[in-house]
């Protein structure tokens, strides 16, 4: 199977003295994996993230995503590449207050231009599949936590992207929302979809990933797949 | 950097980053600068242009009301007697007349007289003589000339003599000192036993009294205390008064129509600075208030809480206050040296109390500004401010948001158009400033246009290429068109006949205009009148109008708005010219615009005065030249076919820029420059902070992938419909702020406004105008437009 992220090398420092806040990292995740990301508070799970988004540039190092070379890309050209290829769940949700949910999970694809039709297709879709149908004029103050949550994966894979990635989705979320929310990550893996999550939770973790990466200060310190182990 | 001292500690509490709030400080340090610059030159304009007649008419006590009476009708004791009358304060006098006919400054003959008062001494508590060389008259033989008078020259000086040929006699007076009343009371004084000796057989004899009065701040009270002094003597007994307001506005000419014009621009840039100081100050407040509720929850008292955002606003404000008294005396001495020029001689540095008062009063403003949104600061509730960020938006701007998504325009475009119905008070705010901006430039521009309308319209003569200048020496120091020259017959050696049909000869000649120049009074008592005699009915020498049409034949007389004003008249009334003791009824067919100090000068048919003056003869002609005739040709050729003595030929300088147009102009694009940089800087403040509570938003919208030029449209979009708005509203304000100002402007001169200096916008500057609110609304946001695109977004997404 193809490499959907490929980290060769990778830093990233903050300021440019000091100890970096990730790297060296060198990481493959495949297509159709679904990863957890784990570590203590400031280990730099969401700095790997970012720089996996295009959301922020390595101080070194490559990173490719799908197979393209992203950490040289300008800014016009790193926004198509996370339009197309990337969906991403925040921990607080990161929703319009005063776009409604479907003006919400519309947005990316209006974005890149995509026809009207189509897209407003897909958002039923989503919000078929998602279970939040029936909350398409609302706005997001109203909704509950978990709710709010399902309209960000919505909003994340109307452009269906190769690649999900999750920060914490269940950081900000009660019991019984964390579940839905963990169950429908669990189901998007099934369906094919490649998955990398930051979480504390190592239920959640274990829920929804078959490989674990834990990182502490910056490194790489246990990649662990379900069947084998390698410790570093 | 704003910050408090915590009492007793070393700790500095800031609020906000001081990154964030760079522009802010930046925007208000640079409005207040200008704001207090252009308040400074104006100011400074102001005191340097009206102080030199105000102070010294306050020094000399001068006299409200000079008014003659006759003495054949009323003795000394009863004139001495209106001085008890009420309401007049002080009074000086009654001192006897006597009208001499000296020698002009270069021996010339200047056909006109002067009136010389017998006066024991220079002080007297009202109008006192201000010695400038030499000293008082104090035995006969001996004459004090005033600096003022025609007759006196830049070589006049104390030790010279004065044949008065017109005295029975003709006895020659010792020049003992040069003076000057504020007023212009005389042009000469001597001792009060001279006068006898002084006046002409068989003239009628006249004394002067000098008033102040209680009331007289306007010509309504003036002529109120002039109307009770006449009644208090037999019918016909005052035979003239002149009002100080006369002289003022000579005096005033150009401050009179200029000054305004600045104080309207440093009012409208102090006006603007407390907008953007304002929306700066509470702008702050609102997007902190979350910051404003942890600082509280935290310990900091609501005092703290206040000093901590008045010294947002007074610390940059202080910091442009001083930065704008240094550019505004920079701008303001080059400037001043035009204006003391125009001025007549005012001081070229800058009063120190403009220097203290501006920046003083400035900063006042700027507090009180900032303090209304500081005190709701200091007031918020705590458990509220916490909560505020956390609430639910407002639904007005998801309602817009609703609507606009439905428009078929790009995605980034409607999120821009919804914006600003989210934030309906900032959005206010932007919009303010662009209406005040667009209103600011619209008027400013309406009136640069407007003041060289005015320079126009008051120097009709400048369509005059050549002058052909009759009599007077022969040594070139011929007098100037629109100068004082002699009306009647003088020593002119040429036919004026002759003179006429030779230029008419010359095949470059389309018109030809003879002229002279009297000096008349209106039966019923005002001061000398001058009148331009034109021969024939020249339109190429027409003021512009106000009211009614240029005279037509004898008889009709075209007067300045002042005049109606002085004489209560209007146009169609006839009045009665009285021309050496012969009166002349004329009617009044036409108001002109012709102000300051010119501000009596009516314009008739050179025949109108026949009856007084049978030998009556143009001095000059003016010559209208057919158009491409070459100027030089054109004056070496009449050179040679005119007589060589007793003419001359002059050209005029029709191209000649007016250096107070000039300086006026550099004025006024500077300070309507300085006004648009301002209302710029209120929308890129506006801006500024809007995109920075957005900035979350901004970089949720990057992260599914809005490319920094959709996000650059989106911040644009969001300012381009207040701009709009803007323009819609600025313009007509500053179109009828303009009309509202420009005729207040005329009155302050004593005139009516015409219609050329009234209606100077074109509908296609308007437009432009329109736009120009657009155009401030973009630059303004382009900065902010440009940090938002370029912003990282993991940053932007970090921020609360
Ligand atoms: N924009 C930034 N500027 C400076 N330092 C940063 C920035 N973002 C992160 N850091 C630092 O980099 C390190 C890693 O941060 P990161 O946010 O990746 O940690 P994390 O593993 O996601 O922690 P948490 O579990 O608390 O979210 C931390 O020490 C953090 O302080
Ligand atoms: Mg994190």
């Amino acid at each position: 199977m193809a490499n959907v992220i490929e980290l060769e090398g990778v830093v990233k420092r903050y300021d440019s003295a000091g100890v970096p806040a990730l790297g060296p990292v060198t990481l493959t995740v495949a297509e159709g994996e679904a990863v957890a990301v784990t570590g203590p508070s400031g280990s730099g799970k969401s700095t790997l993230l970012n720089l996996v988004a295009g959301l922020d540039r390595p101080s070194e190092g490559r990173v490719s995503v799908g197979g393209l070379q992203i950490d040289g890309l300008g800014e016009k050209a790193l926004a198509r590449f996370r339009r197309e290829r990337i969906g991403m769940v925040f921990q607080f949700f990161n929703l319009l207050d005063d776009l409604n949910v479907l003006d919400n999970i519309l947005l990316p694809a209006q974005l890149a231009g995509s026809p009207r039709g189509k897209a407003a297709d897909r958002a039923a879709e989503l919000m078929g599949v998602l279970g939040i149908a029936k909350h398409a004029g609302a706005y997001p103050g109203r909704l509950s936590g978990g709710e709010r949550q399902r309209v960000a994966v919505a909003r994340a894979l109307i452009n269906r992207p190769a690649l999900l990635l999750a920060d914490e989705p269940t950081g900000a979320l009660d019991t019984a929302s964390g579940h839905e929310v963990r169950q429908l990550l669990v189901d998007l893996h099934r369906s094919g979809q490649t998955v990398v999550l930051v979480t504390h939770d190592l239920a959640l973790a274990e829920a929804c990933a078959e490989r674990t990466v834990q990182l502490v200060d910056g490194h790489v310190a246990v990649d662990r797949s379900r069947n084998a182990e390698v410790v570093r | 950097m704003s910050g408090i001292r915590k009492t007793g500690s070393r700790r500095r509490i800031r609020l906000g980053r001081a990154g964030r709030r760079r522009v802010q400080t930046v925007v208000m340090t640079l409005s207040v600068l200008m704001a207090v610059a252009s308040a400074v030159v104006a100011g400074s304009l102001m005191a340097s242009a009206s102080a030199p007649f105000d102070t010294a008419f306050a020094k000399q006590h001068g006299a409200q009301l000079t008014a003659q009476f006759d003495e054949g009708r009323a003795d000394a004791a009863r004139i001495a007697a209106t001085g008890k009358l009420p309401g007049v304060t002080a009074s000086s006098g009654p001192y006897q007349v006597a009208q001499i006919d000296p020698p002009g400054p270069g021996g010339a003959d200047m056909q006109q007289s002067e009136t010389v008062v017998g006066r024991p001494a220079a002080g007297g508590g009202v109008d006192d003589i201000t010695l400038r060389s030499g000293r008082w008259a104090t035995a006969p033989g001996e004459i004090v000339l005033s600096a003022d008078a025609n007759s006196v020259g830049p070589d006049t000086k104390p030790g010279g003599t004065l044949r008065i040929s017109t005295a029975a006699g003709s006895p020659t007076l010792t020049i003992v000192g040069i003076a000057s009343s504020v007023t212009d009371s005389a042009d000469g004084w001597v001792v009060p036993a001279e006068i006898a000796a002084l006046r002409t057989s068989g003239a009628a004899t006249g004394a002067q009294m000098l008033y102040r009065f209680s009331s007289a701040a306007t010509t309504a009270q003036l002529n109120a205390d002039r109307a009770a002094i006449a009644a208090a003597l037999r019918k016909g007994s005052m035979v003239g008064a002149q009002s100080y307001l006369d002289v003022k506005l000579a005096a005033d000419e150009n401050t009179a129509l200029f000054v305004p014009v600045m104080m309207a621009f440093g009012v409208l840039g102090l006006l603007m600075s407390v907008i953007i100081i304002a929306s700066v100050v509470s702008g702050a407040v609102g997007a902190q208030i979350r910051r404003i509720g942890i600082l509280k929850a935290i310990g900091l008292t609501p005092g703290q809480v206040v000093r901590v955002y008045l010294a947002q606003a007074l610390v940059p404000a202080g910091v442009g206050a001083v930065c704008g008294v240094l550019l505004g005396n920079v701008l303001a001495v080059p400037l001043m040296g035009d204006a003391a020029q125009m001025y007549g001689g005012g001081s070229s540095a800058v009063a120190w109390w403009i220097d203290l008062a501006v920046p003083v009063a400035a900063l006042v403003l700027v507090a009180l500004a900032a303090l209304v949104p500081a005190l709701r600061a200091g007031r918020l509730h705590t458990v509220e401010a916490l909560a505020v960020g956390r609430a639910p938006r407002t639904g007005r701007g998801q309602r817009a948001q609703r609507f606009a998504a439905r428009l078929p325009l790009p995605r980034a475009v409607t999120l821009g158009l919804a914006a600003p119905f989210a934030r309906p008070v900032r959005s206010a705010a932007l919009l303010a400033a662009v209406v005040f901006g667009t209103t600011a430039a619209t008027f400013a521009i309406g009136l640069t246009s407007s003041a060289s309308a005015v320079t126009t319209a008051r120097h009709p003569q400048q369509k005059i290429a050549v002058s052909v200048f009759m009599g007077g020496p022969d040594d070139g120091s011929a007098p100037a068109p629109g100068g004082t020259g002699g009306a009647t017959a003088g020593s002119a050696s040429a036919d004026p006949a002759q003179i006429r049909a030779a230029i008419l000869a010359r095949s470059g000649t389309a018109e030809v205009i003879g002229q002279a120049q009297g000096v008349v009074s209106v039966a019923g008592g005002t001061g000398a009148i001058r009148v331009r005699l034109y021969q024939g009915q020249s339109g190429a020498e027409a003021f512009a109008l106000i009211s009614g049409r240029w005279f037509d034949g004898p008889g009709e007389v075209v007067v300045p708005t002042h005049f109606l004003d002085t004489t209560g008249s209007k146009v169609g009334d006839t009045v009665t010219l009285v021309d050496g003791g012969v009166q002349v009824r004329v009617r009044i067919v036409g108001e002109d615009f012709d102000p300051g100090n010119a501000g009596l000068t009516i314009n008739t048919d050179m025949s109108t005065l026949a009856a007084a003056q049978p030998g009556l003869h143009p001095v000059f002609y003016d010559v209208v030249l057919k158009p491409g005739t070459d100027v030089a040709g054109y004056v070496s050729a009449l050179r040679s076919a005119l007589p060589s003595s007793g003419v001359q030929v002059g050209v005029n300088e029709t191209g000649h820029l007016n250096p107070t147009v000039v300086a006026f102009d550099a004025m006024s694009v500077l300070l309507t420059l300085m006004l648009v940089s301002v209302a710029g800087l209120g929308v890129l403040n506006s801006v500024v902070l809007d995109t920075r509570e957005r900035v979350h938003d901004l970089g949720v919208c990057k992260a599914v992938g809005m490319t920094p030029g959709q996000t650059l449209a989106q911040v644009l979009t969001s300012v381009a419909g207040a701009g709009l708005v803007g323009g819609a509203v600025g313009v007509p304000a500053g179109l009828a702020l303009h009309d509202f100002v420009i005729p207040l402007v005329m009155r302050t001169a004593g005139s009516g406004t015409p219609p050329q200096v009234q209606d100077v916008y074109g509908l296609l500057e308007l437009v432009l105008l329109g736009a120009g609110g657009v155009a401030i609304a973009l630059c303004g946001a382009m900065l902010p437009a440009g940090w938002a695109a370029k912003a990282r977004t993991a940053t932007a997404l970090r921020t609360e």
